[in-house]
């Protein structure tokens, strides 16, 4: 039993591409003719990352709850200015009262996460849509890629990443802080601090797996037999790397987790479970 | 066990053409290539499809099936339903020939654009010599069997036909990463790879690791690090000041 479609007229592109027409390509009207649930990942994906920009974007700006003794909010270290609550960094200046301490800082892991090659690939697929997912026509009629200003800038991933890396220092940093109890007592522990320590140590996995920090360790090398301590630091890397996404999205929500458990502790709404 | 599936096949031409729906039998450890044999020879005897080895490594029998793009030798009836509709479609991004088979001479234009492998003069007994750990990088993309499923994937070209005058592909990015990360060349491509090659067209979406039938991660280990390389080349001033004063060496 052999039944058959109607002909089309003529090639059509796939997209919505107005490069003219695409000659003599298959006429095959349908955006696309995948059957799964192609459409799973990038609504999950702009689902996490809108819950999470709400979040910190309303933490950043709310400018108080960020340090319960002796835990800071990882939004806010380094905290910077004079109006600082807490004393986990030297207070540098004094900025308006109505900034928050957070917005000084938030270029920095902004920056490594919107340059980010994971990211990128998250973001351009599910809020650009460019492609949605493989093989589903996008809905644009131009398509210039990363080769003209603004996202030419991506090329600064580097300088972004070698940013974080201080910043993951100064988390470590507030890390071994968090070892005292709320009196300023060294050789404590609470919930909090394994909290902090797995969160810093969570955001320096995802740095040190980034693909810039593979390059420049040793992807930039062609002859690795030359440059042996490279070459063991480049595959240890190249190890990360391969799970760069899992390091990107733990660290995520590390963060606002870590954040979030100094928020209850600053406004009271629990208390510390202290281990030692 | 065998049962009677459904298939749509696109047929036609450059002229015009649609899916048509045929009932075939499939029998128990048949890939897709072997229904479309059968109804080729049962239904439909002037079916184009172009295929070769039936083992994956000869990279003909390239079509999207159910709208992904995949080797039909390489796709196991056991994969769907009994119930489900197998549709089998031409690769979208090259200009159709008939029916399955396409005209992907593009691949082959870009293919000869490429500047070729340029070893450095051999060593004084003669010898090119390099170590495995050197070269082990560049095997992987050796693995290639050009069979275009990440050039046809690909939303540059295949949502852009215009694009196609600017940007060579995914398969040729990694061509020119491997070339650049060969020990014994001394070709610099990483002006050429942003400027001819159209290396920042990609943004890194990896749909042409996605239908890689032989693994290979095309943009983990080829496009990112040519995007790398060639940020040292053109955009990252530290880098730049280094190779003027003579601390960064080409390697």
């Amino acid at each position: 039993m052999t039944t058959t479609a109607p002909r089309g007229t003529g090639a059509v592109t796939p997209g919505r591409g107005s490069g003219g027409p695409a000659p003599r390509r298959a006429t095959i009207p349908a955006r696309t003719l995948r059957t799964d649930r192609w459409w799973l990942q990038p609504l999950l994906t702009v689902v996490a990352l809108l819950l999470f920009i709400v979040y910190a974007t309303f933490r950043a700006f709310q400018n108080a709850h960020y340090f319960a003794e002796p835990y800071i909010s990882p939004f806010y270290s380094p905290c910077i200015t004079t109006a600082c609550e807490g004393d986990t960094f030297p207070e540098l200046f004094t900025g308006p009262t109505w900034i928050s301490p957070a917005l000084y800082i938030l270029i920095f892991p902004l920056g490594i996460r919107l340059t980010c090659y994971y990211y990128r690939k998250a973001y351009y697929r599910s809020f650009w849509l460019s492609p949605p997912a493989c093989a589903v026509a996008e809905p644009h009629r131009r398509y210039t890629g990363e080769t003209r200003l603004p996202l030419l800038g991506q090329n600064i991933h580097r300088y972004a990443l070698y940013a974080a890396l201080v910043i993951n220092v100064i988390l470590f940093y507030d890390a071994v802080l968090a070892f005292r109890d709320e009196t300023g007592e060294w050789g404590h522990m609470g919930l909090g601090t394994l909290i902090l320590l797995v969160n810093a140590v969570l955001l320096f996995l995802y740095s040190v797996s980034c693909h810039s920090c593979r390059h420049i360790v040793g992807g930039r090398i062609n002859s690795f037999s030359r440059h042996p301590l490279r070459y063991k630091a480049w595959t240890q890397v190249s190890r990360l790397n391969a799970r760069h996404m899992q390091w990107a999205w733990a660290s995520l929500f590390s963060v606002a987790f870590a954040d979030f458990y100094v928020f209850l502790l600053a406004t009271d709404t629990i208390n510390d479970l202290r281990f030692f | 066990m065998s049962y009677d599936a459904t298939f749509r096949v696109w047929r036609g031409d450059a002229s015009g053409g649609g899916l048509q729906t045929y009932t075939v039998a499939v029998n128990e450890g048949e890939v897709v290539l072997d229904v479309i044999h059968r109804l080729q020879a049962t239904q439909a005897g002037d079916l184009a499809v172009r295929w070769n080895c039936k083992a994956g490594k000869c990279g003909s029998c390239s079509a999207e099936v159910n709208g992904r793009p995949r080797l039909m030798c390489m796709t196991r009836m056991s994969t769907f339903g009994e119930a489900e509709t197998v549709t089998v479609t031409p690769l979208r991004t090259f200009p159709v020939v008939r029916d399955l088979v396409t005209d992907v001479s593009y691949n082959y234009e870009q293919a000869a654009r490429i500047p070729a492998f340029a070893p450095r003069p051999r060593d004084k007994d003669g010898n090119h010599r390099m170590q495995q750990i050197d070269v082990e990088r560049s095997q992987e993309f050796r693995k290639c069997i050009e069979c275009w499923l990440c050039q046809d994937t690909c939303h540059v070209i295949r949502d852009h036909e215009e694009n196609k005058a600017v940007f060579s592909g995914p398969r040729f990015l990694i061509r020119l990463a491997e070339l650049d990360m060969h020990p014994l060349d001394v070709t610099d491509r990483r002006n050429a790879a942003q400027e001819k090659f159209g290396l920042g067209y990609c943004n890194i979406t990896k749909c042409c690791s996605e239908v890689c039938p032989e693994g290979i991660h095309l943009t983990d280990n080829g496009i990112i690090p040519l995007k790398e390389r060639v940020v040292d080349r053109r955009y990252d001033p530290l880098t730049w000041l280094g190779s003027k004063i003579g601390r960064r060496p080409k390697d």
